[in-house]
């Protein structure tokens, strides 16, 4: 599903990135750990398309497309879902209309007609509660005046309305407390399916006791510098990062 | 351009037999000859010309029996509303709706109060403005026609908010108002004011003066719909007695040239919040006037006013907040935020502290500025196209404002005016 292959990425004149390569298949799930500065989140963010990194090398397929040559939105559009670090909040939207905008332009793009109105409602109204939310949430202003957790379980809702095929959750988990962990994990963990692939970046050992992952990378100073099964997660979260870091010197 | 008005209404006398009124009227009429219309020269109309009250001699309505209910004023009297309507600034009781509203309280037309309760009238008149404000007051002191006289008892709750409509139908004259507003202690009440107009040059002029004792609360909500080649001046004086509440509502967004202005005096621990949005296109002049005096202790003043201009609009905001040296513990805020939607839309924005007391929380800011980028890119994050993403983000700007509206007729009616005034091609009402 995704191949990044050799990517070099700058901000200004300072190499972020410098040389990634990862493949994830559908229906898995990987994780990036690694220590802050790392690049992790740079990942992500080149991933979906903000603005302000220079790709000096390399290239990203995504099903079989150039992805770094599409705009954002048809990024999104393709299935290229990515749950923002620091959700924004947008006072004067609605978050129900803010849904059914995003909905409707993927179908749009897909070929389909717009949603209907009857049957978006009850989309949203069985995914609400998947993610314990108060029917209120959806008339209100977009992530403004939520608490933490409940602008990441607002990412995760968007994520199950628009049902991507490659999730990137970047550190979903920082800052939640054991309950809003518990349910933003079932969340995620509703999605998984054969045909999406996840790519959950984060800080924390815990997240992957609830999000079980197939792959572990370890990312620091800009390079993938060790792969392995769960088990890794639980290593580095005896032995900290210094241990692969050297291990990779 | 003042001398041809006074002259003109000159033959428009309005002579009482109330010596006190007529003295009032005189005295005025004295002031306005002496200094006339406000000029630039005027610091508090330093951005606002006058002149289109020199191109057309607005002359006073004549008062039209025979102005039948017509489909705009029909799609503008909400729901469930005590409603009070003023054609050309004369009370026209036909098309009004007041029964059934509590024992004691008085609701009428300023003509009606002035001979059944002239005393009343007498003990609040110029007693929230006086002729020395402007020459705008001083204009409407003399020669006010008609208004609407409002008193609510203490410990009285209305339960449906009061609407007065202003509707102007002929061209090339002045509908020229005075209302009179008072709520007794612990009274509570929702007023709506609603400006309307045929597609013509007309000139409005509405001038209220509120009163709320010990303890009242007051949601007042103003909708200026005039026809983009009218004239307008809206003035609101409002004296709060200590505990009172007075939650303001403007939407600014007709007239060729319009102005309102909000003058609060907050007593002890009193509070008022002022909320307004001005939205602007074509020629458009839409000036808004804020003053909140903080004179006693602990009194509490919140405001944000946004606006939204586009082509060759202009826009001015003046908030001014004084804090007497007595007035120690008082929290104030004010922020007018703007957002100019083509290179010929100006602004011009001023807002002022002036503070004497030494233990007191005061903040202001104002913003002038395009669509926040991160928002942007939140949105096509989200399959959103850049073009959609700032329809939306613009739509949401003023929305922010509309949303305050509590009352769901009004919330809609005002909507709708919003998307009329600034047609966003993808949002879909229905859905916020």
């Amino acid at each position: 599903m995704l191949s990044i292959k050799n990517l070099h990425v700058s901000v200004g004149d300072k190499a972020i990135l410098k040389g990634i390569n990862l493949t994830i298949n559908a229906g898995e799930v990987h994780a990036i750990m690694g220590p802050n500065g790392a690049g992790k989140s740079t990942l992500s963010h080149v991933l979906s398309g903000k603005s302000g990194y220079t790709i000096t090398e390399g290239s990203v397929t995504y099903k079989g497309q150039d992805l770094l040559a599409l705009a954002p939105e048809i990024r999104a559009r393709e299935g290229v879902f990515l749950a923002f670090q620091y959700p924004l909040e947008i006072p004067g939207v609605s978050n129900i209309y803010l849904l059914k905008a995003a909905l409707n332009a993927m179908r749009q793009h897909q070929g389909l007609p717009e949603v209907d109105a009857m049957d978006f409602l009850t989309l949203v109204k069985d995914k609400i509660k998947l993610l314990e939310m108060d029917q209120s949430f959806l008339y209100r202003s977009v992530n403004e005046g939520f608490s933490g957790g409940e602008k990441k379980r607002n990412e995760i809702l968007q994520a199950a309305i628009l049902e991507p095929s490659l999730c990137v959750l970047d550190e979903t988990d920082s800052g939640l407390d054991i309950d809003a962990l518990k349910i933003v994990s079932a969340g995620v963990n509703s999605l998984r399916s054969a045909d999406r692939a996840f790519l959950m970046i984060t800080h924390y050992q815990r997240l992957l006791d609830y999000i079980k992952p197939d792959i572990v990378h370890v990312l620091a100073d800009g390079k993938i510098v060790k792969s392995g099964g769960a088990e890794l997660a639980l290593e580095l979260e005896e032995k900290g990062y210094n241990w692969v870091e050297e291990q990779a010197a | 351009m003042s001398e041809q008005y006074l002259k003109a209404y000159d033959e428009h006398r309005f002579v009482s037999s109330l010596p006190w009124l007529n003295s009032i009227r005189a005295s005025a009429k004295q002031q306005f000859s002496q200094v006339g219309f406000p000029t630039q020269i005027e610091e508090e109309w330093r951005y606002t010309n006058l002149a289109i009250l020199n191109k057309t001699l607005f002359l006073p309505a004549v008062l039209d029996n025979n102005f039948l209910e017509t489909e705009c004023l029909q799609q503008h009297i909400l729901p469930d509303v005590w409603s009070m309507v003023l054609v050309d600034g004369h009370f026209n009781a036909a098309l009004s709706n007041l029964a059934g509203l509590p024992d004691n309280t008085l609701v009428m037309s300023m003509q009606e109060a002035l001979v059944e309760h002239p005393e009343k009238i007498e003990a609040y008149f110029s007693q929230a403005v006086s002729e020395q404000e402007s020459g705008l007051i001083a204009f409407n002191n003399s020669w006010f026609m008609d208004g609407v006289f409002c008193y609510i008892p203490a410990n009285c709750q209305l339960e449906k908010p009061l609407q007065i409509i202003h509707v102007s139908t002929q061209a090339n004259t002045m509908a020229n108002t005075r209302h009179i507003i008072a709520l007794d202690v612990s009274a509570q009440a929702e007023i709506i004011e609603t400006f309307i107009g045929v597609d013509e040059h007309y000139a409005c002029v509405a001038v209220s003066e509120i009163f709320l004792a010990d303890n009242a609360q007051l949601t007042a909500y103003k909708m200026q719909s005039e026809s983009d080649k009218a004239f307008h001046f809206g003035g609101l004086y409002i004296k709060q007695a200590r505990d009172s509440q007075f939650i303001h509502h403007n939407f600014a967004f007709g007239g060729r040239v319009a102005r309102t202005d909000v003058h609060t005096d907050l007593g002890q621990a009193a509070s008022c919040d002022l909320n307004g949005l001005y939205i602007g296109a074509s020629r458009q002049h839409i000036d808004n006037h804020t003053r909140i005096e903080h004179n006693q202790p602990h009194a509490v003043s919140k405001e944000l006013y946004k606006g939204l201009l586009d082509e060759r609009a202009r826009a001015v905001f003046q908030g001014r907040v004084l804090v007497a040296e007595q007035a120690q513990k008082t929290d104030s805020n004010m922020y007018n935020r703007n957002l100019l939607l083509s290179d010929k839309a100006e602004i011009d924005t001023k807002p002022q502290l002036e503070i004497y007391a030494d233990d007191v929380k005061c903040a202001h800011g104002v913003t002038v500025g395009q669509l926040d980028e991160k928002l942007i890119a939140y949105l096509q994050a989200r399959c959103i196209d850049e073009a959609t993403a700032k329809n939306m983000l613009t739509f949401a700007f003023a929305n922010e404002m509309v949303e305050k509206v509590n009352n769901k007729a009004l919330y809609k009616q005002i909507l709708a005016k919003v998307l009329e005034k600034f047609p966003q091609k993808g949002i879909e009402a229905d859905w916020l």
